[in-house]
């Protein structure tokens, strides 16, 4: 061989590793792209839902009439007919569901004779029936008075009734959330008793209850004629919107959410309303079966539990890994313990959600539920809630936790741990005063692996206490306070929900984008802290090295 | 009045698994001493060194035979508590290994173990353990920051400060210069010297300029085997066995 004898040869068989070399860099290349990519799209879709687009009049050919379509572009396509011809066509949002039964209209761009941006579009945000889209024609109050969109005070007007409806909405959430919801808990409460007593299980007056029952009836009278009151209020003004193509459609005061002018707007106006909608999507609660309003419970309810499973997670997983690793003989047993550990994080995740719904929905659920609760008419614990879906999520996660300490705990020097036992410290004083600060950052590793993972994860929680709306949230104002048997939304769940279970997928789309994007942010986020704590640790542990 | 053999090691065999390590070891150290343990790479004195606080316990599937004795009192004997022991034998490391905490809690580490939490106590004990290792007028104003901010000779002997923190009778030394430069290195030989005022010490090392410079008696270890056992002095000049002269004239290392 000629280049065999040629210790420098720079071509033949010393050069055969580079394809390797290459083959490996495209492997890494279209991984980093497929990564940005779905980065990129997610957070492209999601910020897009945001942004106000500007409002059109189409006016299309239909049938030799002209007729006026006012809305926004969702997109632009080419359609194929069966017989083969090609049409042009753009799916316009127009609103109004009242007037024309679907939001959402395909035109064919060769009917389109003209298309106009009219200022005084108004784009209005209402509770029901998904936006409007028109002109302002005028406020007819419920005292008679009416205000047309000609008046100089009409803009003033508007904003006050949006405002005051506002506040009657809060009102009316007050009192049939906290008072009525009170009333009601208070009256089942003394039924109960009632029936205790005169099945003589407990002793005690029944004409006393009776007094009581009738005293929180005539409560509940009260407040309900209250929420009446209320109620009629927000349906006695009225906001009529003129259509492009000349109809009216009036929008019930109590109704009215936010009027926004589109086509007046400028860029910064926009940008307020962008940070606008992202502030009602993080905080309000949703609407219309989802596809309106915000996710704020489904943020919560990751988020809790989240933590809740890395409360768990964490101690179960941490002193698991000591025992295997500072404790048990290394022998056949343990290495079999630690391959099955490994394997358990194999194991399909539905598999753990019919776990968690045998064992702690249907067991410890039914227990707690016998022990404490044996007069409940409904399941309290023994039924999907956010402590058992936090430890599923736990379950799930533990390997993550065990095997990240592991290592962690191997990492430790020997001879730090000499040196403390050479300083007299028993075994389990070496641990805790010196290897496991040592190895704390790994193990956070360890737990930043677990919440990533058990935020994402959708499947075992549909099985555990995950719903598509839940209004109570699992911490809030009502004593106890935390409410662990509580069913909770969750965003990855809510994506689901969203995409696939929602009535009218079109106006859900942009929610899906909006919220997987928000349920990507929330995941980095939370794993950015558990990382700046994880290097906070590591300065301070940071190991000798020569 | 001083014993002259205050760690008696009778009759003693070491083996890992099937393999042994130490032959059949008889020597006495004598108290308030420096003795030297030296031989070839595997000879068998850090296995020596390190059951004379029962360090190889740890190790697995380790046995003995014969006995080690501590002023008289078998470290083998089943009533003897390895904690209790340790508490009076402090070593120190070929690497020195300070745990990531505070210089002072370093120091302190064996009292706290001891459950001994004493403010007071525990401040006359860092004062009294660095100026000892020679490290106070260096570290009394950073106490308390971390031991990884010293230097590689300064944590060497924060780490004999930490050994005789608790006041042991016997400091073992394991190649405690090993990973030192030399300036270090002479700073921690003159620090042996003046401790065994205080401690009956007992260092192997590797390197014969430094047995001659800071011992006592010096023990010649060669497969497991004590060769020679004797004065620094004659060992290092008259040797009476053929394989230590080979060994210290760096005949074979």
């Amino acid at each position: 061989m000629a280049d065999s004898s040629n210790a420098f040869a720079t071509t033949g068989r010393s050069r055969r590793g580079e394809p390797f070399v290459w083959l490996t860099a495209a492997g890494l290349t279209i991984g980093v792209i497929l990564t940005l990519g779905l980065l990129g799209l997610v957070v492209v879709k999601g910020l897009e839902v945001f942004w106000p687009d500007r409002l059109e009049v189409f006016e299309v050919d239909q049938d030799g009439a002209t007729e006026s379509v006012a809305g926004y572009l969702v997109q632009d396509r080419t359609r194929r007919d069966l017989d083969g011809a090609t049409h042009e066509e753009i799916q316009v949002f127009r609103g109004n569901l009242e007037l024309y039964g679907e939001k959402f209209l395909f035109l064919d761009k060769a009917d389109i004779r003209d298309t106009s941006r009219p200022d005084d579009l108004l784009l209005v945000e209402r509770m029901e029936g998904g936006h409007v889209i028109g002109t302002a024609a005028r406020i007819e109050f419920g005292d008679g008075a009416r205000v047309g969109a000609e008046d100089p005070e009409f803009g003033d007007r508007l904003e006050a009734l949006i405002e005051e409806n506002e506040e009657r909405r809060k009102e009316l959430k007050e009192i049939e959330k906290d008072q009525i919801g009170r009333n009601a808990k208070q009256v089942k409460e003394l039924t109960l008793r009632r029936r205790l007593i005169e099945d003589g299980v407990e002793s005690g007056s029944i004409e006393a209850i009776d007094a009581e029952l009738q005293e929180l009836q005539a409560e509940f009278a009260r407040l309900d004629e209250e929420r009446g009151e209320i109620r009629e209020r927000l349906e006695a003004d009225r906001f009529l919107v003129a259509s492009a193509d000349g109809r009216e459609l009036g929008i019930a005061g109590g109704e009215l959410l936010h009027v926004f002018e589109p086509n007046r707007a400028g860029f910064f106006a926009r940008l307020g309303e962008t940070l606008r909608r992202m502030w009602s999507f993080l905080s309000d609660d949703p609407r219309e079966a989802n596809t309106e309003g915000g996710v704020y419970p489904a943020i919560f309810g990751t988020v809790v539990m989240t933590l809740v499973m890395s409360i768990f997670v964490t101690p179960f997983g941490v002193i698991a890994a000591i025992y295997l690793r500072e404790y048990a003989k290394q022998g056949p047993l343990v290495r079999a313990v630690r391959i099955s550990v490994n394997n358990l994080a194999g194991v399909p995740s539905i598999v753990f959600g019919v776990f968690g719904l045998a064992f702690f929905i249907y067991f410890v659920g039914g227990v707690v539920d016998g022990w404490f609760f044996p007069n409940a008419e409904e399941p309290v614990y023994k039924s999907g809630g956010i402590l058992w879906a936090s430890l599923t999520l736990a379950l799930l996660t533990v390997p993550v936790v065990i095997v990240a300490t592991e290592e962690a705990l191997a990492a430790v020097p020997r001879g730090v741990r000499e040196a403390a036992l050479a300083c007299g410290a028993s075994k389990w004083q070496a641990i805790q005063r010196v290897v496991l600060p040592a190895s704390l950052p790994g193990i956070l590793t360890g737990v930043i692996l677990a919440m990533a993972r058990g935020a994402g994860e959708v499947a075992p929680l549909m099985l555990v206490g995950v719903v598509k709306s839940a209004p109570d949230l699992p911490i809030d104002a009502a004593a106890p306070f935390i409410h662990p048997e509580r069913q909770f939304m969750h965003l990855g769940f809510h994506i689901y929900d969203l995409g696939f279970q929602s009535p009218d997928s079109e106006a859900a789309k942009p929610m899906v984008f909006a919220t997987t994007l928000l349920l990507i942010f929330i995941v980095v986020v939370m794993n950015l802290s558990a990382i700046i704590i994880r290097n906070r640790l590591r300065k301070k542990y940071a190991t000798s090295s020569f | 009045m001083t014993r002259d053999d205050f760690i008696a090691v009778e009759n003693f065999s070491f083996f890992y698994g099937e393999k042994q390590a130490l032959h059949d070891i008889d020597m006495a150290i004598p108290e308030r001493r420096v003795t030297a343990l030296i031989g070839p790479s595997g000879c068998g004195k850090s296995t020596l060194l390190r059951n004379m606080n029962r360090m190889n316990d740890l190790i697995e599937g380790v046995r003995h035979r014969g006995d080690i004795r501590l002023n008289g009192h078998s470290l083998y004997d089943p009533k003897v508590e390895v904690i209790s022991l340790r508490k009076r034998v402090g070593m120190v490391f070929q690497k020195y290994n300070p745990f990531a905490k505070t210089v002072y809690e370093n120091v302190v580490f064996s009292l706290r173990v001891a459950g001994r939490n004493r403010k007071r106590e525990l401040d006359e004990v860092v004062e009294r353990s660095l100026r000892s290792a020679a490290l106070w007028d260096e570290v009394k104003d950073r106490l308390h920051d971390s031991a990884f901010g010293l230097s590689g000779g300064q944590q060497q002997r924060l780490c004999i400060a930490r050994a005789i923190a608790n006041q042991p009778e016997i400091l073992l030394m394991d190649e405690p210069c090993a990973a030192l430069d030399p300036t270090a290195t002479l700073k921690i030989e003159s620090l042996i010297r003046e401790l065994k005022e205080q401690f009956t010490i007992v260092i192997v090392t590797h390197n014969m300029e430094q047995a001659t410079r800071c011992s006592d008696r010096t023990a010649f270890l060669y497969m497991g085997r004590l060769i020679e056992y004797g004065d620094t002095k004659q060992v290092f000049e008259n040797p009476r066995e053929e394989e230590t002269e080979a060994y210290i004239s760096g005949r074979f290392s």
